[in-house]
């Protein structure tokens, strides 16, 4: 991990055996699993098999399972996307692939206008169990055409369930529960995750796509982020805990359905909280997730809810430009340390 | 007067097909009565004229193939076997209808027959049908995916990328391509910069043919031949149908994109008014049996509008159900550590 462990107590015992596993490896492992296990299971697009995927993830696994299970596609992300679709209606479990989530908006339609939407227009017929993967997020330089984070336009999507894996764990352990899911899942894996490293029960087992985590306990303040933003939370908290600020850290994973009782229950103890996005403000999960916690926690807030998010830009080149154009670690305890003193 | 051949399809079927077009006509005439009396709402197509297409090819079919069709497809389900009461309900809104008045008249989805809709985004159906194909070659299921679109359809990136994969993966699709010469009021010529349809498939490296989609015999035939080189592990093929709609795009369309000579000149080709004369001529087919085709199309419309009409609607706190389906409960609550 390059962010400070938070306090490893959290209701669970301590990890015998733990081995060292990056959030890459994590993934791999999960499809490696459904693979061996599942002959349902396909995986599907550009460059997984020889290439090994863009992002690595899917390395190998074509020589193990062959190219009809680990099938690379050509550049057409509605066309794979949409075979995907009709495989899951025609009785596979398939993964598909997408580079990243600015290119899924090619395949917008399929996603959107046949996945989310077949099960309802069908009269509950036909469900779509299709599991669709594709890196988000800013932080490689990579400028405006590959380093946005729309995920809050598919968590606006009836039909769709939503997550953010942000842990080793999360990525070894929600791929298997998407599988068994009926709808169509789409995980969100945050390009900046891919290098951390965590540690990995050897006895672990699947875990739900509902709930949100609570990753570092506080008293003063709830941190509620998701994806590349909860190694940058957890690193405020130790900061602001060396200001004597005590912020609870709640890792939102799921993003459809969002878990308003963890949020609640967590402001109503903090009575402050603060939202963090790497995607736009304007329209966006930042503004989802402020006006349930106002909703529904307006009477125990101290201050209104804090918003930060990315700046109102496309995403620039040049790396000072691009660190100031999403929250950092450090604009986030800032962010909490001013919430802190208006609620005063 | 069309000179029909035989030639391979036999008296019998040949009459089979006439009565599924007259099936198919009435209930569409019937549907644009309803309209009127404002039953059925929202979008209408409907199908008149292109019957000898979906007639020609579903026949063709069996049961363990898949289908997939446009917003244009009241006929396609009909003939499928989707149950004209379950159809004419959908298009009431009510609950007995085929998507539990989910979907309407552009949504008509049955599991039973693997009829996959009723999908009305131009072009959006075809990655789907690419899929079903693969997962009915990947499971070594004997099926074919037809997959009917209008010829507007090929102007979408959807249509190149879906028969590139289908082509690159030898997926046994059908895709049938209903050409009526209008995208609603844009002519093919005005869309297209290469008007030669089947030229455009044929690009991809697959059989790609030109039938002439007003006479259903034809279109058995080429059907029955696609059916066989597809399941012979050929690959995909593409058939052009050249056929054209007697009626508006819609119901709200007031069809000023047309010369109405040029809609004349189409209905001297009615396949329905022409096989049905050259049946009898040929002698192959008595006057009274004819009429009694046209009497048990109406007598089925006519059941299936009084049992639509007596259906009860879903009631509202149905709502939001069908929206996500239902799964076992698994997995853990995830707690600690990143």
């Amino acid at each position: 991990m390059t962010t400070p462990a938070p306090s490893g107590d959290l209701d669970r015992p301590a990890v015998v055996d733990a081995q060292p596993i990056t959030y890459r490896e994590a993934m791999r492992s999960a499809i490696r699993e459904a693979l061996a296990q599942d002959e349902r299971v396909i995986v599907l697009g550009e460059d997984v098999a020889d290439y090994g995927g863009t992002y690595a993830v899917t390395k190998g696994l074509h020589e193990e399972f062959g190219r009809d299970r680990v099938r690379n596609t050509p550049l057409s992300e509605s066309g794979f996307v949409g075979a995907g679709i009709g495989a899951a209606l025609g009785g596979l479990r398939p993964i598909v692939e997408i580079m990243t989530v600015n290119f899924s908006l090619l395949a917008l339609d399929q996603i959107v206008n046949t996945a989310a939407t077949l099960l309802h227009m069908s009269g509950g017929q036909f469900s779509v169990p299709v599991v669709i993967r594709m890196t988000t997020g800013a932080g490689r330089q990579l400028a405006a055409q590959h380093s946005h984070s729309l995920e809050g336009w598919y968590a606006h999507v009836p039909g769709l369930k939503v997550v953010a894996p942000a842990t080793v764990e999360d990525a070894r352990w929600m791929l298997p529960t998407a599988l068994d899911d009926p709808n169509p899942v789409i995980i969100f894996e945050h390009n900046a995750l891919y290098g951390e490293q965590g540690t990995l029960d050897p006895h672990g087992a699947p875990v739900d796509l509902e709930s949100a985590a609570i990753r570092h306990r506080g008293d003063d303040v709830t941190l509620v982020v998701s994806a590349g933003m909860v190694p940058k939370a957890l690193a405020a908290a130790q900061t602001l805990a060396a200001r004597g600020v005590s912020a609870e850290v709640i890792d939102l994973r799921s993003l459809r359905p969002i878990d308003i009782g963890t949020l609640q229950e967590s402001v109503s103890r903090t009575h402050n909280a603060v939202v963090v996005d790497e995607g736009w403000r304007t329209g966006g999960l930042s503004a989802e997730l402020a006006a349930t916690i106002t909703e529904t926690c307006f009477w125990t807030l101290d201050a209104p809810v804090r918003r930060l998010a990315a700046a109102e830009v496309p995403i620039p080149y040049a790396r000072h430009l691009e660190d100031h154009a999403i929250p950092q670690a450090a604009d986030i305890a800032d962010a909490a340390v001013e919430l802190l003193e208006v609620g005063r | 007067m069309t000179r029909f051949r035989l030639d391979g399809v036999t008296a019998d079927e040949a009459r089979g097909l006439l009565d599924d077009m007259i099936r198919v006509r009435v209930f569409e005439e019937r549907c644009a009565e309803l309209y009127a009396e404002s039953k059925i709402r929202g979008f209408l197509h409907l199908y008149i004229g292109e019957e000898a297409v979906a007639a020609g090819v579903i026949g063709a079919l069996d049961a363990a193939d898949n289908v997939l069709a446009t917003y244009r497809e009241h006929g396609h389900a009909l003939l499928r076997g989707v149950p004209a009461e379950s159809i004419m309900a959908e298009m009431f809104g009510k609950a007995t209808g085929c998507s539990g008045g989910r979907g309407g008249s552009m949504h008509l989805f049955d599991a039973a027959t693997r009829f996959y809709g009723g999908n009305a985004i131009v072009g959006g159906h075809l990655p789907l049908a690419v899929g079903l194909a693969l997962a009915d070659q990947t499971r070594h299921r004997r099926a074919t995916t037809a997959c009917f679109f209008g010829e507007g359809a090929m102007a979408e990136g959807e249509f190149h990328e879906a028969i590139n994969l289908a082509a690159l993966w030898n997926l046994p699709v059908l895709f049938c391509c209903e050409n009526n010469r209008y995208a609603m009021g844009t002519s093919l010529e005005t869309s297209e910069s290469q008007v030669d349809l089947a030229l455009k498939a044929a690009a991809y490296a697959i059989p790609a043919w030109v039938v002439d989609g007003m006479d259903p015999l034809e279109v058995r035939r080429a059907a029955r031949h696609a059916v066989a080189a597809i399941e012979s592990g050929g690959g995909p093929v593409f058939v052009e149908f050249q056929t054209y709609r007697f009626r508006a795009h819609s119901m709200f369309d007031p069809d000023l994109y047309r010369d109405p000579a040029e809609i004349e000149r189409w209905k001297q080709r009615d396949p329905i008014d022409t096989l049905g004369r050259w049946l009898v001529e040929q002698e192959l087919l008595v006057d009274d049996d004819l009429a009694a085709l046209w009497d048990r199309a109406r007598a089925e419309t006519d059941q299936a509008v009084a049992a639509a009409d007596a259906a009860e609607v879903e009631p509202v706190d149905g709502l939001v159900d069908h929206v996500t389906a239902p799964r076992v409960e698994r997995g853990r609550v995830p707690t600690g550590a990143p």
